[in-house]
């Protein structure tokens, strides 16, 4: 009798730790492992790909050691889990990676039925249309009867129906299965345009044979607001992620820069100060070290400097901060304030 | 009269022998060959010099960025093999470990090299070394975590070494399995028999693409949360299963075409089953079918690129990852990391069929009386 009680006891014991582990926050799982584990995607210009040491550079990239410099002070210390388009949800379901920085579209479907929660639009993106220089075209209205390419079965060929629709204008859609073939017709002439992702056309335009040739249309078709996305039911772990993001955007503003961050720390502007740790438990009230913000941007800048680094004018692919940029510059980037 | 000395033989007529001889004979000996013949060998100029152009006349030699190779007509993109070399051989393991890979590759070497030579003696210690001691070696050296060596997680291999690694393991894991397989499909007992049916059926009736992804997929959402299995280790478990499968209906081919008398032979001399087996039916059947055997390992060779789809970087993944890196953008960089993965993969399987070349004709020489 009293060996079936141990063994129940036992059982029940093992249940119940499986159960609380499931439901364990991420945070506390973080700080034991030591690492933050984060979804990266298999490789996307810009975002997350290779130096030639090896180690992982990108926008993406940047957001992931921004989280691990917030909740383990060391930037350094990130494990990144290269996931594809169709393995990324699971990888954050099954516990693998704690966040998803993978420039991943935030929609409603994703946000309810995926068990997922984005905490917010770090990179506004959106569908794009290149064109030849020789055609003449300044807008995509006077594209009416011209030949498509674009990639067969995503949302891009989508959109591309719904604009023209819309604005009632005819177009001859040719599908390929690849960018790298779309690249390759686009510049044999097989197509007038070329539609992608505004981030993927200004990457593809470097690998052209005669890129001052092309440009990119100023409309932008389709709305993509790219974001890190988290587990949901773990409001801990959501603030602070969602939190790291604003924190880069309100150094931005503030005009706190890896560079003068130091300086900063004697700054008599209440909003630094507070931005910093210098006034208040702000990092306390979600759990973590009250520099929290300080070693983000120590370690990794702010949100311009990410963005510029990667994608922007100091990288070769040279995107414009465009809607990117911060509200008080005419984007869309408009973080609540730290206090 | 006679004569005692030879009369000098007259040389044949020049038109039949020698260089013009054999043009004639070969390539222009009639009007349609002729025609052949020029269409052959302009396409044939046409195609190296193209390459050779491609490759060297128009290629970029130094560079520190894709800028370099990026101007009109520009050949291969060189300095992007040179300057990502290291990471399409290692992928990330970390730099100053990456000693332990070449340790394990000089180990293999030392093993296999001594394996294949026929001529060298002490074959019953060598297999024991390359089954037993190579595996757990190169298991530690490449892991690490103990002996004070730095552990070194999976996601971190990558290139050539993964490729290795899930060939070696592939080929290593289906071929007993394989042969088991095609003995118990064989069998006279049901159960075993429809065992192995089942498996081979199932297995053959899915792509490996698919089975890749419920490994990778599927799997994570069965156990409980927290728990995962290593991703190369879902790998190689699949790959190594998939090819047993397919090399159990090879094997089934040798073992069908042994004749009955040889099995008939085995039993009256009172051997036991794995004495038969092992001593007269398999050697028998193996030797038969070493041409099917060697393309199901060079068709898994060639699989282990699958590995991409579940984010690991075999040799083609990190060539194609290190494509993303906006710093080498050029219109060639993308056709020189292909040309390169290319040219690599051809090496070893060029290589694993001239070495089946080899060991078929030395065990044919049994069959030549």
């Amino acid at each position: 009798m009293k060996s079936t009680t141990k063994l129940f006891a036992l059982t029940t014991a093992v249940l119940v730790s499986t159960a609380s582990f499931a439901s364990a926050q991420t945070l506390d799982r973080v700080k034991q492992r030591g690492t933050l584990s984060c979804g990266v995607n298999v490789g996307l210009a810009g975002f997350s790909a290779p130096d030639d040491k090896g180690n992982w550079t990108g926008f993406d990239v940047d957001y992931c050691r921004a989280i691990a410099a917030a909740v383990l002070g060391d930037a350094t210390k990130v494990r990144f889990v290269p996931t594809t388009a169709k393995e990324r949800f699971t990888a954050l379901q099954s516990g693998e990676i704690d966040v998803l920085n993978r420039n991943t579209t935030w929609t409603l479907a994703r946000d309810s039925s995926l068990g997922l929660s984005f905490v917010g639009t770090n990179y506004y993106d959106g569908q794009g249309l290149m064109v030849k220089t020789g055609l003449k075209v300044k807008s995509a209205k006077e594209l009416d009867g011209a030949t498509v390419c674009v990639q067969t079965g995503t949302t891009t060929e989508l959109n591309l129906a719904d604009y023209f629709r819309v604005n009632k204008l005819a177009y001859k859609p040719v599908v390929f299965e690849k960018a790298d073939e779309i690249l390759q017709a686009y510049q044999a002439g097989r197509c007038d345009v070329y539609t992608t992702d505004a981030s993927g056309l200004y990457a593809q335009r470097l690998q052209m044979q005669k890129p001052d040739e092309h440009i990119v249309l100023p409309e932008i078709i389709s709305k993509e607001p790219l974001g890190p996305s988290v587990r949901q039911g773990d409001s801990q772990w959501f603030t602070i992620v969602r939190w790291v993001h604003f924190a880069l955007l309100n150094a931005e503003e503030a005009g706190i820069t890896k560079g003068n961050v130091d300086k900063m720390l004697e700054s008599t502007n209440p909003d630094v100060r507070r931005i910093l740790g210098k006034e208040g438990e702000f990092g306390k009230g979600i759990g973590l070290a009250n520099d929290w913000a300080f070693q983000i941007i120590k370690q990794v800048g702010n949100y311009g400097e990410i963005f510029d680094a990667t994608v922007g004018a100091g990288s070769r692919i040279n995107i414009a901060r465009g809607q990117n940029n911060l509200w008080t510059k005419g984007g869309l980037q408009y973080a609540p304030p730290i206090r | 009269m006679t004569s005692t000395t030879a009369t000098s033989t007259m040389r044949p007529p020049r038109s039949e022998v020698g260089l013009i001889g054999w043009l004639r004979k070969n390539l222009f000996s009639s009007v349609t060959n002729t025609l052949l013949t020029i269409i052959g060998l302009w396409i044939i100029w046409k195609v190296i010099t193209a390459a050779i152009g491609w490759a060297i006349l128009s290629a970029t030699f130094e560079g520190s960025d894709g800028a370099a190779c990026s101007r009109e007509h520009a050949g291969a993109c060189w300095p992007f093999i040179q300057a990502k070399f290291s990471q399409f051989m290692y992928g990330r393991y970390p730099e100053p470990q990456r000693w332990r890979v070449d340790l394990t590759y000089v180990l293999a070497i030392a093993g296999l090299v001594p394996l294949m030579t026929p001529s060298v003696p002490g074959k019953l210690f060598n297999t024991l070394y390359m089954i037993v001691f190579f595996p757990i070696a190169a298991f530690f050296l490449l892991v690490g975590g103990y002996f004070g060596l730095p552990y070194v997680p999976t996601e971190l291999w990558g290139g050539l070494l993964v490729t290795l690694v899930v060939a070696s393991v592939g080929i290593a894991g289906a071929f007993p399995i394989g042969i088991l397989l095609a003995l118990g499909r064989r069998s006279k007992m049901p159960i075993v028999r429809w065992v192995s049916v089942g498996f081979i059926e199932l297995v053959r009736g899915v792509p490996l693409i698919t089975v890749l992804f419920m490994a990778s997929v599927m799997l994570p959402l069965f156990l409980p949360e927290g728990v995962t299995i290593d991703k190369l280790l879902r790998a190689l478990i699949m790959v190594a299963l998939f090819s047993a499968a397919y090399l159990a209906e090879v094997i089934r081919g040798g073992l069908q075409a042994i004749p009955r008398g040889q099995f008939e032979a085995a039993d009256a001399l009172g051997l036991s089953y794995p004495q038969k087996m092992g001593l007269i039916v398999l050697p028998q059947a193996l030797k038969l079918v070493i041409p099917g055997i060697v393309n199901t390992f060079i068709g898994l060779f060639k699989d282990t690129s699958l590995v991409l789809i579940i984010g690991i970087f075999d040799l083609l993944g990190i060539v194609q990852l290190n494509q993303t890196d906006a710093k080498w953008f050029s219109p060639s960089t993308g056709m020189t990391g292909y040309v390169f993965a290319g040219f690599v993969f051809w090496i070893f399987c060029f290589s694993m069929s001239r070495y089946s070349l080899f060991i078929e004709r030395r065990l044919a020489r049994g069959d030549r009386r």
